[in-house]
Formats: structure tokens, C-alpha cells, sequence
């Protein structure tokens, strides 16, 4: 069944030949990916280049519009909605709040995929919830209510909401928007240390190509008309692909090991 | 979020409140009758004058008025997840507007009870598929779209409420404004109300935590495995039906759908699985209370029942509005 029908378990997420359009105009084309545990991708690209459109593919959340995701070897239409909960989980760009909710009920949420329809969040549930919230930085906030959060806060409990879905393959877009320098950090050695320890994959949509450097593995640039180009950060990362990605020069500077892009 | 029990405890609680109103209901009006009065032509040994009281008028009255109560109460908890508004009412989408249209038309040319009821319940039945079918032109369905549509729907049908009204002989003005303002003393047999209200709850209580994640928004209740094309549907088709049968019972009852859930809101939290029942049980509640209110206030002439849930709606839900001015509205 699976592309690679060896003895290993199939990868994460596969995508064949995906192609991602919106209202007629092809973002994505042809699309190959392959994302095993333990792996991080970022996706650079410039606004409206397609990287929402695509992690929300890549979710199941919209059709594709040509070609083939498999999540854990299968198409999406072979999951339940629950089960695929329990195996991806997204981090949207905005978060709405209609009704009151303190920060605890939000983080809690997550657990929705790992409990039956009958069910309600058992003290197991709450110390995930709780854990979480400590390891975005919001312990002692448990009982606030969502809306009296700063964007940064609200940004970071949506991160810990994610967390405690516990899936395999974490989707994330842009997830340092509103986070001041040390919270950037701060996900990021989270995204690592989920990816080493937890053996998770991570597909991360990011604007700082000096954090997808040095936190991703990998890299996929999105040009916008259907082109695009992936491999190991530090291969596909360049001055000249940046600067043609962003349509503004860019320079590298290097400071002993460590390469770094500045705005010409 | 409360615990099970805790929600248990509310639960049990407002259920002790609806009894009790019921009782009152029943004890209480031209006639006044004791506890054990009741009682006895509740199990059928009172006979006489009591007895034919409760059973053939007060006891068929309450159990619509609980049945009409919940039932908007359950509606508009729904319309407010549906369209992710705390200020959404079961009427927002036209559906009472099309069946005043259609019961006033009845009236008008003076039909039979009987058609009187089927043109109210024609009434919300088209007015909702029309909303949906509009709001639903391009594809889309975003609540937006959908809320607009139910309010210029909801706007067209005031205007032919008015034109009938306008053209309506002297003599059945008056029965029309009864019918617009919610009027218990026309229910026939509450029975196919309660039944509707207990096969809709049992419909949508599995669904409560699902619904809960919809309110806060579809991208990530779908990320977290909710149907939310079907459940939307659902939650849409269920409340208008729910108004539809409150609406042909009762007449359109104004401000129930919309303060209860918030009133239980702010007495319990939001939590779905205990705000759906819960709002269930504090509509009845409070449709009993304002019915037997209606019927003994003015004795021996009785209030549109609609009137009373306005006027304790109204400055009720005015506190909640400048009590909470951060949660009104996405």
C-alpha cells in the first residue's frame, strides 16, 4: 500500500504530487514530501506565498487540489476525525475566543481527541494540561480568563493547547507571532527537545530564516507561483535562494561556525 | 469547568426548581387548590370542579409552557455556538418571523385553528430552508453570511407582519397581537413539544463537547477531530425545528432562547454539557413562572405571556450587557 513498503513504519506525513490552489491560482505544484518522527521542516516563503494554505492541507483541513497526503501511511479519508486528531494537531494563526473560558478549560481542550464521548477531563487530563502550561512559561495563570491574556500569553497558551493533544505530527504556523526574543527561544528548544525526546515531527511555517537555520533540520521555500525547493536547512538556506525567495538581497555573515542572514 | 458532580448538583437543582413551578402553576389561579388538592387530580381521584381544572386546563398549559420554555432555551444555546455569538437568539435567523407571516395569513383569512398552526410551523419551516439555501449560495457558510441573511429575512417578514396587521378587519387584531406577543391559554396538547424537546436533547448531548469546541471556532475544532460540516448542520437544523414547534405551541415568546444560556452562563460557566441541559431546565422554568404570573396578575384577564418574558428579559439581559461589555461579540 505504502510508498515504501519496507519493514520500517511508513513516515509520518507523504505527499505525492501535491498541488495547493486558491481561488484559481496555483501556489504549490507537485508537491513531494517526506517527514519521519524525530524530523523539523520549516517552511519560508513570502506572504501569501501558500505556507498557511499548505499546512492546512497537509492537516486535511481543505481538499488538495491534485496529488496524494498520507498521514502514518494512510490518506486522510481513511482516518477517523479522531483518530487523525490523535496523530496531527495544527496550530492555527488566530485564535477566537466568543466566550469566556479561563486558561486551564483552553489548554484542556487538546485532551478532546483522548477522550471518549461520554468522558469528561480526569485528573490525568488536568496534569497533562497543567504540565504543559508550565512549559510555555503560563504556570500560575491557570485561572485566568483567556480574554485578559496579551497576545504573547494568548500565543503560548494556543502553543500549550497544542502540546496537550500529545500528537505525533505538530503542524505549526508561525508559531512565534507575538512572542517577544526569549519566548521565541523558548518554542523552539521546546520544538527540539519534542522532536529528540517525544521522537515528534514538526512542520514549522516561520519568517526568521535565522531560527529555521539553526532550530530545523530542514527547509522548504515556497516561491508562490507553484515552484518550490526542500532539503537540509544548511544546503538550502543561501544569500542567493533567500534573496530570490524574498525579492530583497540578502547577505550571509558568518561568526565562527555559526551562518547568519542580514538584509542587504 | 465544573466536575461531573458539581454538574450533577445543578442539574438536580434547576430540575427541583421545575417541579416546583409547576406545582405553583398548578395550585395557583382562579381556583386556588392545596398540595394535596393537586396531588389527588394529578392521580386522578379529585373529581369534580378541581380536578377537571388541573387535569383538562393547568396541568396541559404548564407542561407547554416547560415544553416551549426548554425549548427555546436549548435553541438558542445552539444558535449562539452555531453562530459563535453571545447575542444570537433562536428569532436571529427569521424563523419566528416566517411563522408570524404564516399564522397572521392564516388569521387573516380566517382558516381553522388547525391551518393556523400548519401556517405557522410552513412558516418557520420556509423561512429557515430560505435562509439556509441564500446563506448557503456560494459554497460558503460562514456565520456572517448566514446571520445577514436571517436578518434581512427576519426584516422582509416584519414587514408583512405590519401589512397584515395594517389590513387585518378591527375584529382579529386583536387575536394577532395576542399570537405575536406569545400566548400559552391557545397550546393544544403539549405532548408533541416534549417529545421533540426530549428526542432533541438525547440528539445533541453526545455532541456537547464537540459543540463546545465549535463555539471557540472551526479551524481548530476540526484540527481536534470534530465533524464540523455535520455537526453545523445538525446544530442549524435542530434549533430552527425547535423554534418552529415552540412557535406554533406558544406563539413567538421573546427573550427566552436569549437570556437563559446566559444566565446559566454566568451562574455555571460555559461549559456545554452543563449549559444545554441546564438552559433546558431554566427555560421551563421560566416560561412556567411568567405564564402563571400572565394568567393571575390581571385576573381574571390574562397577559400575553410574551409580554411578562420580555419585561423580565429585558432588564435582566441589560445588567448582563453592561456587567460584561468585554464578552459581547466576536
Amino acid at each position: 500500500m505504502t510508498a515504501n513498503a519496507d519493514r520500517d513504519a511508513p513516515p509520518l506525513l507523504v505527499t505525492q504530487s501535491l498541488a495547493v490552489t486558491i481561488a484559481g491560482r496555483t501556489l504549490v505544484r507537485s508537491l513531494d514530501l517526506s517527514l519521519r518522527r524525530g524530523e523539523t521542516l520549516a517552511i519560508l516563503g513570502r506572504n501569501g506565498s501558500g505556507k498557511t494554505s499548505l499546512l492546512h492541507t497537509l492537516a486535511g483541513l481543505r481538499p488538495a487540489a491534485a496529488g496524494r497526503i498520507e498521514l502514518c501511511g494512510r490518506p486522510y479519508a481513511e482516518h477517523a476525525p479522531r483518530a487523525a486528531a490523535q496523530l496531527r494537531g495544527l496550530l492555527a494563526q488566530t485564535h477566537s475566543d466568543a466566550f469566556p473560558a479561563s486558561v486551564l478549560e483552553t489548554a484542556l481542550i487538546g485532551r478532546h481527541p483522548h477522550l471518549g464521548r461520554w468522558d469528561w477531563e480526569g485528573a490525568g487530563d488536568e496534569r497533562i494540561a497543567r504540565a504543559v502550561l508550565a512549559s510555555v512559561g503560563l504556570a500560575g495563570l491557570e485561572a485566568r480568563e483567556v480574554h485578559t491574556l496579551s497576545g504573547g500569553e494568548r500565543q503560548r497558551l494556543a502553543i500549550a493547547t497544542l502540546l496537550s493533544q500529545q500528537p505525533l505530527l505538530y503542524l505549526l504556523d508561525e508559531p512565534l507571532a507575538h512572542l517577544d526574543l526569549s519566548h521565541q527561544i523558548l518554542m523552539l528548544e521546546l520544538v527540539q527537545r519534542y522532536a529528540t525526546e517525544c521522537q515528534a515531527g514538526f512542520i514549522v511555517a516561520l519568517h526568521d530564516m535565522n531560527l529555521a537555520l539553526r532550530y530545523c533540520q530542514r527547509a522548504l521555500l515556497l516561491y508562490g507561483d507553484g515552484r518550490w525547493k526542500e532539503g537540509p536547512s544548511a544546503e538550502v538556506l543561501t544569500a542567493a535562494s533567500l534573496s530570490e525567495l524574498y525579492g530583497h538581497a540578502l547577505r550571509e555573515i558568518s561568526d565562527g561556525d555559526a551562518r547568519h542572514f542580514i538584509a542587504a | 469547568m465544573p466536575s461531573r458532580r458539581r454538574a450533577l448538583l445543578i442539574l438536580l437543582s434547576l430540575a427541583t426548581a421545575l417541579l416546583a413551578s409547576v406545582a405553583v402553576s398548578l395550585a395557583t389561579g382562579s381556583v386556588a387548590l392545596s398540595p394535596g388538592e393537586v396531588l389527588r387530580a394529578l392521580i386522578g381521584d379529585e373529581g369534580g370542579l378541581g380536578g377537571e381544572v388541573v387535569r383538562s386546563l393547568r396541568l396541559p398549559r404548564a407542561l407547554a409552557g416547560l415544553a416551549c420554555g426548554g425549548l427555546l432555551a436549548l435553541a438558542g444555546a445552539l444558535m449562539q455556538v452555531l453562530l459563535k455569538n453571545p447575542l444570537a437568539d433562536p428569532y436571529v435567523l427569521g424563523i419566528s418571523g416566517g411563522a408570524s407571516v404564516g399564522a397572521l395569513a392564516a388569521m387573516l383569512f380566517g382558516l381553522p385553528l388547525m391551518l393556523l398552526h400548519a401556517g405557522a410551523f410552513g412558516g418557520a419551516l420556509a423561512a429557515m430552508l430560505l435562509v439556509f439555501g441564500l446563506a448557503h449560495g456560494d459554497g460558503s457558510w460562514t456565520q456572517t453570511r448566514l446571520l445577514l441573511t436571517g436578518v434581512i429575512v427576519a426584516a422582509g417578514c416584519g414587514a408583512l407582519v405590519a401589512l397584515m396587521l395594517s389590513i387585518a378587519p378591527e375584529f382579529q387584531l386583536r387575536g394577532m397581537l395576542f399570537w405575536l406577543m406569545g400566548d400559552l391559554s391557545q397550546a393544544e396538547s403539549p405532548w408533541p413539544a416534549l417529545v421533540i424537546l426530549l428526542l432533541g436533547l438525547a440528539c445533541v448531548l453526545p455532541f456537547s463537547r464537540d459543540l463546545g469546541l465549535l463555539a471557540r471556532g472551526e479551524i481548530s475544532a476540526q484540527v481536534l477531530g470534530v465533524p464540523v460540516d455535520g455537526l453545523r448542520l445538525l446544530i442549524y437544523a435542530l434549533a430552527s425545528l425547535f423554534t418552529a414547534v415552540a412557535v406554533n405551541v406558544a406563539g413567538s415568546i421573546g427573550f427566552i432562547g436569549l437570556i437563559v444560556p446566559h444566565l446559566v452562563r454566568l451562574a455555571a460557566g460555559n461549559d456545554l454539557r452543563l449549559l444545554l441541559p441546564a438552559s433546558v431546565l431554566a427555560g421551563g422554568t421560566l416560561l412556567v413562572v411568567a405564564d402563571t404570573l400572565a394568567r393571575i396578575l390581571v385576573a381574571p384577564q390574562q397577559l400575553p405571556v410574551g409580554v411578562l418574558t420580555a419585561l423580565l428579559g429585558v432588564p435582566v439581559f441589560l445588567y448582563l450587557l453592561s456587567r460584561q461589555p468585554e464578552r459581547s461579540g466576536p
